[in-house]
């Protein structure tokens, strides 16, 4: 009877010790996710301070503060708020939603290597971009029809991915496939239409790929911040879901999971936010694969927290490469595109050499 | 009354038939075991019943309604589905695989309650130091139990495994084999298991189905299902049956020129 006794509030420690650990275990996810916030708010601080024209960091606040009031009117005001500001916040918002995106579709895809891009996101994009440079020289409002186009052009492929799922079962393999075939058909297309284009031209499609916010202004915010929201409780109301797939299609579906459907509808958010995004940015590609790996690294593969974690990072980390690329040859500003690539890539080779467990 | 009825299911891959007029009864708090050489279709029929897959033609009635009806979340709380241990698996702790046999039960938040429900399934397969371990560092062995435990922390009333023990060794086959036994007669779960093992079929199931080219070929009770000419039959192979305990137990000798 005594031992009986004994070994049943044995069991009972032991019950609450593993709750408490799992209690710690998930307050550890909260704690990056907060740091993470904070990050992007120092950052945003001292980028805001950084540029050619000297303003002074009490200044800036002053004037940011001011600027919620009145109407910019000196140069300082309209140098904050009409090209510092939009440029941050853009790459903040973009930084979060490729992240975003990316997360998710490495999720459903089980698949490491994947991000919207592998789906022919950014080549459609940079196709749609390509046309409406070359074609558009001169005429009025290019630039709304460069970014329309984008837009169009980046969802064709999802569109294509969906429509033959009606006819192949909507696994990893087939769509990831069919993106791949939609990225070379795409790519080949621009070749072309730059083959037979003047270097003008050429060069402005050629720098439009490669990612910059330096077209950043308030008026691509307000369609962003609506995407990026619009777009945010979707992906997390389906968290469970992906975390249900990374065990497999099968238990997925025993889980009462209706897979396929489930990963369409993931991978159609998905590709909308990073054609939001992109449609204004350029194909910034480094952020979609990394950002998500970074944070699986430190908090695990759970979507419910990895979502807004990576969507973090992200942010920290483009606007971090985008202040890098604003001052690092200043007056010259570099495309945020390759700072993402050239800084980006060694920092994720030394992280992927220096974990000490698999994540993935 | 019957706790699942599978009736006349069929099913086909691309026209390739792989079920054909399968039909199975299950009582309540019953263990099936179905054997049958590779290709029998023994896993697709435990799909199919999970409605991972869809049979063409069939009914399949639980508690004598036809799942089809059921709403996919309703069906999960209903049945729960044991993948092989050799499936691949994405790093998450232990504790969070576990809780993903709650899903059909809660909300978008775990509550205490779904937590507890995690303890007490740990606690009951004996894995509780696992919890905070990732999945893919485990042993074959561990991970089944992993996996089992999932599947009941669905709170399921019928319970389907696709050959639990094939790469465990011995000990751990006979470890999850008692576990997956213990909860049939203590919890009132019914099972139906797709296993290769004839002496573990015949040792831990209430009773045998045979299956052979997507048909059933006999079913019974173990005596009755594994013989020498059954074998000889289905799986091409010259055996003797030996009595184990009342049960029969299979030394295979050679195969059938």
């Amino acid at each position: 009877m005594n031992s009986r006794t004994e070994t049943l509030s044995e069991t009972r420690t032991k019950r609450s010790e593993i709750r408490e650990e799992y209690k710690r275990f998930i307050g550890r996810k909260f704690v990056f996710i907060f740091s993470s916030l904070i990050l992007i708010f120092i950052i945003a601080g001292i980028s805001t301070t950084l540029g050619s024209y000297p303003i002074t960091v009490t200044e800036v606040y002053s004037i940011i503060w001011r600027g919620i009031f009145h109407n910019p009117e000196t140069t300082k005001e309209i140098v904050v708020w009409n090209l510092r500001l939009p440029r941050i916040i853009l790459g903040i918002l973009a930084g979060v939603g490729l992240a975003i995106a990316g997360a998710m579709t490495q999720g459903i895809l089980r698949n490491p290597l994947a991000s919207p891009f592998t789906l022919g996101i950014a080549s459609g994009a940079g196709f749609g971009a390509a046309i409406a440079i070359l074609l558009s020289k001169g005429i009025v409002g290019g630039e709304y029809l460069i970014i329309g186009n984008a837009f169009i052009f980046s969802l064709i492929p999802t569109f294509i991915i969906v429509g033959l799922t009606r006819f192949r079962r909507a696994t990893p393999e087939t769509m990831i496939l069919a993106g791949i075939a939609m990225m070379y058909i795409f790519s080949a297309a621009t070749t072309l239409l730059m083959y037979f284009s003047e270097a003008d031209a050429m060069k402005a499609a050629y720098f439009w790929m490669v990612g910059d916010l330096g077209r950043a202004s308030w008026d691509a915010l307000l369609p962003v911040s609506i995407v990026l929201v619009g777009c945010f409780f979707p992906l997390m109301w389906k968290a469970w879901d992906v975390n249900a797939m990374g065990a497999g299609d099968e238990t997925a579906k025993s889980l009462g999971i209706n897979v396929e459907r489930s990963r369409i509808f993931i991978m159609t958010v998905s590709s909308f936010l990073t054609a939001s995004i992109i449609c204004f940015t350029g194909t910034i590609g480094f952020i979609c694969l990394v950002a998500p790996h970074m944070s699986r690294m430190v908090i695990g593969g759970d979507n419910r927290f990895l979502i807004p974690a990576s969507g973090l990072v992200g942010g920290a980390l483009l606007l971090g490469c985008d202040t890098i690329a604003r001052r690092i040859i200043a007056p010259v500003i570099l495309p945020v595109g390759v700072v993402t690539s050239c800084l980006g890539g060694p920092l994720f080779l030394y992280l992927i050499m220096r974990r000490r467990r698999e994540y993935w | 009354m019957m706790k699942l009825k599978v009736q006349d299911i069929e099913f086909s891959y691309a026209s390739v038939p792989i079920l054909k007029e399968v039909c199975i009864e299950l009582a309540a708090s019953e263990m099936l075991s179905v054997v049958g050489p590779n290709g029998a279709g023994k896993s697709t029929l435990i799909r199919c019943i999970d409605r991972i897959l869809k049979p063409q033609r069939g009914i399949i009635l639980l508690d004598e309604r036809d799942i089809k009806e059921l709403r996919l979340m309703e069906l999960a709380k209903k049945m729960g589905y044991i993948p092989q241990s050799t499936s691949r698996v994405f790093p998450a702790t232990v504790f969070d695989a576990v809780l993903m046999g709650r899903r059909p039960h809660l909300g978008w938040r775990a509550s205490e309650k779904d937590i507890d429900k995690v303890l007490e399934t740990l606690h009951m397969l004996h894995i509780e130091d696992l919890a905070m371990r990732d999945i893919d560092e485990l042993s074959g062995g561990q991970l089944q139990k992993v996996f089992i435990a999932r599947a009941l922390a669905q709170d399921p009333d019928v319970l389907l495994l696709d050959e639990p023990t094939s790469n465990l060794d011995i000990k751990h086959q006979l470890e999850v084999m008692d576990i997956i036994k213990n909860i049939v007669r203590e919890k009132g779960i019914s099972a139906i298991m797709a296993i290769h093992d004839l002496n573990l079929a015949s040792r831990y199931a209430d009773r045998i189905i045979m299956m052979n080219s997507g048909k059933i070929f006999a079913a019974g009770n173990p005596d009755s299902v594994l013989t020498p000419d059954n074998i000889k039959q289905v799986y091409g192979v010259e055996a003797t049956v030996n009595n184990n305990n009342g049960r029969p137990y299979i030394v295979p000798i050679r195969p059938v020129k």
